[in-house]
């Protein structure tokens, strides 16, 4: 929200640099990561990772750092939320069911 | 439609309006006037609405005596299935969305068109293609499957369309995908100065809320059936136990539409009843905030609960309490809109226009269908009463007596507005009288035949519930009657009706604050609104002060 | 994409009336807010129907954890990672091309929407030579698919049952499948919008047709960054 006004979207050539550049090491990094012995973490390393990067897509690439409104926002915010909600309570069945 | 008849004597001529400013084929199959795409809903949703009619009467004729004599046990399976197809993909869910609603939230608004017209086009062709499908289908050999498609018997098993009807009800997906992707640009973004979140009419709160099911609902129905596609075609699987996989996986992706979908069904005819209720108490709807905000809690809440429809299918009993559960919460917010209509009929200027009747039946059907759906939510009753004709007869009051009373009722309030003409007020009563009497006694024999024990879907059944069926399919046959009225003096008054004022009803809103039927850019001038919804007191007061003419 | 072929019937020069207006929008920011919020939203519905895959995927994952590690350790991930950073390319190309529309520098928008579709297309190209090589081991579902004697990572002596690497590989087909599929019809997009953009239908001040492909092109490019690790970075360490 600090550098542009929120009715330019446009970020400066530089951000646009900075985010590819740091998007293309969250791919090294993550296969990297894949590589060494995390036990459990291994998943949630990598699916940290990728949400970094889908965030910075999001915030950066897509602009929604400088939408001018909330409602972008709610509009994102809402929708992963009922991912979570498909995800969560189907796995409210199936962490608790015995199945083969 | 409305051709310029010949008007009678002394009346000036017709001025523009949306019906009258093109004519031929091609400017109605080319419009993106949002009110011809309605009409043009209108009458591909009443095509259906007999198409699924029809199946269900044979049903009922069927079932009028114990064996199974009129129709082979094969038949009855396609005909429970095409009629439960067709009625909640062709009919239910683009009903009132796709009508009313389609000619009311700009007008409501203050906008000149939804947000994006063409697209709006697009979606009605996607449904006319998805109905296409459904009828070749339908026509050359049929669904079996219930319209459920429940695996693996839609998957490995029927030897029926299975592959086309998932097409018709996928490509019918998008089409409400896009009618409710367009509702929420539009609300959000073409509302006229002054028109506030809190001064919007609770009709566009309710379809508000419905958008937001079909945008976040249909999505997961329509990966379910390519996932069934696929399966059928290569059988790898995925919802196969001998290969590993789950049925239930089905079960879960297809309730998560589909119980939502209930609501996309039942929150527009919510939103249908309060604008009547408000018009015909002359009051302001008690508790504005509670009821517009009890439709996106709906719309939210009905997310959370699709298990239920699975308590007996083998899901953990973990997950069964937990769904079970949050089930009982559906019914707050349901009970919020109850209790505020009753609280604004309570000292009312209460009149018994046809639309106040449908929105009477309506809150009576949908409270005993709601509270029905509780003793279901309930584990233990559950058990008992699956795949009972009680579940079939607390379905039906919801979405027949609720979304269906809604739909009519809001078809007659608006009516005036639509044509130009008035309906005949005095058969109109008759019909919604005969329309509750006919339900009443179509399902609720169904509830006691579930509840003693008649499994649904058989074609035949033992003779001691002979008596409860016979009464059913009489009150169908009444039904029957009770939806041809309307249909038959709709039709009659575009010719022969008495041309509307703007106004008929001195009632609150935007849309009847423009000629009937309204120009094509609705308004003549941009409204400015700085009034707050349903400003019946204020708006009686000034009647009492200077007389309205016409 | 809500009315991109609704838009532009000449070039505007936007003193009097912008002909790319619409005439049921009250201003051009109205029209433009309109189309970035349907786009959004239908990026939400395409997020949903993504999840039931997800959903899926994260059900049999747990179950046949085995079997997917085993299965997932067939593919490439050189070929993965190379896939990914192409896609990032792209989307650089997408902002670059929006940048530069939005100064005015039309032979940085013709060359960015250019390198655009080059990426697409050298994606689509490294998919296709991963596609062959499922056909040519038998990796492909269906009544041919062979996936016999292959160990459970980890667990040398133990065999993963094929049955459960086909579901594996179901879903891996599926998911890229329709990932592919969205960049075809990215790709169909981004012709149109070079195209247009050729003629000179985009101005610095109307170029909402550009910004709403990107934001499409950009969600097919998150979308990836979540295949990638969840197919095939499963259990690499040794």
């Amino acid at each position: 929200m600090s550098d542009h006004s929120s009715s330019e979207h446009s970020s400066s050539l530089g951000t646009y640099i900075a985010v590819w550049l740091a998007l293309i090491a969250g791919t090294i990094l993550t296969v990297v990561a894949a590589h060494i012995n995390l036990g459990p973490f291994n998943a949630a390393v990598a699916l940290t990772i990728a949400t970094v990067k889908a965030l910075l897509v999001a915030l950066f690439f897509m602009h929604l750092r400088g939408a001018s409104e909330k409602l972008l926002k709610l509009v994102v915010i809402s929708t992963i939320f009922f991912l979570f909600i498909l995800l969560a309570l189907s796995m409210a069945d199936y962490g608790t069911r015995v199945w083969s | 439609m409305a051709t310029a008849t010949a008007q009678p004597a002394g009346q000036t001529i017709e001025r523009e309006n949306y019906l009258n400013k093109h004519y031929g084929v091609g400017s109605w199959l080319l419009t993106t006037d949002h009110k011809r795409i309605a009409l043009l809903y209108l009458i591909s949703l009443t095509f259906f609405f007999f198409i699924g009619g029809f199946f269900a009467l044979l049903i009922r004729l069927e079932l009028l005596t114990p064996a199974g004599d009129l129709v082979q046990a094969d038949t009855y399976n396609k005909l429970f299935t095409q009629h439960g197809m067709v009625m909640i993909f062709f009919f239910l869910i683009p009903s009132i969305p796709a009508t009313l609603g389609n000619f009311l939230v700009p007008m409501m608004i203050g906008a000149k068109d939804l947000a994006f017209p063409r697209i709006n086009l697009l979606s009605w062709y996607l449904y006319i293609i998805g109905g296409v499908l459904m009828l070749h289908c339908m026509l050359t050999g049929g669904v079996d499957t219930g319209w459920t498609f429940y695996v693996p018997f839609s998957t490995a098993y029927t030897n029926t369309k299975i592959i086309e009807a998932g097409l018709a009800a996928f490509v019918a997906g998008f089409s409400s995908i896009l009618t409710g992707l367009n509702f929420i640009v539009t609300i959000h973004r073409m509302r006229a100065p002054g028109m506030t979140w809190s001064r919007l009419p609770l009709f566009i709160w309710a379809h508000y809320a419905t958008s937001i099911i079909q945008i976040l609902g249909t999505p997961v129905i329509a990966i379910t059936i390519v996932l069934v596609a696929v399966e059928r075609f290569l059988h790898l699987g995925i919802f196969d136990p001998k290969l590993g996989g789950d049925p239930l996986l089905f079960q879960h992706l297809f309730w998560f539409y589909s119980h939502p979908a209930v609501y996309i069904m039942i929150l527009p005819s919510m939103g249908v009843v309060t604008e009547i209720i408000a018009c015909f108490s002359r009051k302001r709807i008690f508790g504005y905030h509670f009821v517009a905000m009890s439709s996106i809690a709906i719309a939210v809440l009905g997310f959370l609960v699709w298990a239920h429809h699975m308590f007996v299918a083998g899901i953990s009993l973990y997950a069964g309490l937990i769904f079970s559960f949050l089930t009982y919460f559906v019914a707050v917010p349901s009970a919020i809109k109850v209790f505020n209509w009753t609280a604004t009929l309570y000292k009312g200027s209460i009149t018994y226009e046809a639309p106040m009747l449908y929105a009477f039946g309506f809150i009576g059907l949908f409270t005993i269908g709601g509270l029905t759906g509780l003793f279901l939510a309930c584990l233990g009753i559950n058990v008992h009463v699956t795949d009972t004709y009680f579940v079939v007869a607390h379905f039906h009051y919801i979405m027949v007596g609720g979304a269906l009373m809604g739909y009519l009722g809001g078809m007659h309030f608006w009516w005036p507005k639509i044509s130009g003409k008035l309906y005949p007020e005095g058969w109109a009563r008759l019909a919604a009288l005969i329309v509750f009497i006919g339900f009443n006694l179509t399902f609720f024999p169904q509830f006691i035949l579930g509840y003693v024990g008649m499994p649904r879907r058989y074609y035949a059944y033992p003779a001691e519930f002979q008596i409860l069926n016979v009464l059913s399919t009489a009150g169908s046959t009444v039904l029957g009657i009770g939806y041809l009225l309307p249909m038959i003096y709709f039709l009659w008054s575009m010719r022969y009706g008495k041309p509307a004022p703007d106004n008929p009803w001195n009632a609150a809103g935007l849309e009847w604050k423009t000629a009937s039927p309204p120009p094509t850019f609705n308004f003549d001038e941009e409204p400015v609104v700085t009034w707050e919804a349903y400003n019946y007191e204020q708006l009686d007061e000034h009647e009492q002060e200077v007389p309205v003419a016409g | 994409m809500p009315d991109s072929s609704a838009v532009a019937v000449g070039q505007s020069h936007g003193e009097t009336h912008n002909p790319a207006l619409l005439h049921h929008f009250a201003t051009e920011q109205q029209q433009r807010d309109s189309a970035s919020l349907g786009m959004w939203i239908f990026l939400g519905t395409e997020v949903m129907f993504f999840g039931g895959l997800f959903c899926a995927y994260l059900i049999y994952r747990l179950k046949y954890f085995g079997e997917f590690a085993a299965a997932s350790q067939t593919l490439s991930w050189q070929l993965g990672m190379t896939n990914t950073i192409v896609l990032i390319c792209s989307s650089l190309t997408v902002v670059l091309a929006i940048w530069a529309v939005q100064r005015g520098k039309r032979a940085l928008l013709l060359s960015s929407l250019i390198l655009t579709l080059i990426f697409g297309f050298a994606f689509l190209g490294i998919k296709s030579i991963e596609y062959a090589e499922k056909f040519e081991k038998h990796h492909v579902p269906g009544p041919s698919f062979q996936f016999a004697n292959v160990p459970l990572p980890g667990h040398p002596g133990e065999m993963a049952n094929p049955a459960h690497a086909q579901l594996y590989f179901s879903l891996y087909f599926i998911m890229t499948g329709l990932h592919a599929l969205h960049m075809i019809i990215g790709i169909g997009i981004f012709a149109w919008l070079l195209y247009a953009s050729w003629h000179g239908r985009f101005t610095t001040e109307y170029n909402t047709p550009l910004e709403i492909g990107g934001l499409y092109w950009h969600f097919v490019d998150i979308i990836w960054i979540y295949l990638f690790p969840l197919l095939y970075l499963i259990d690499l360490r040794k």
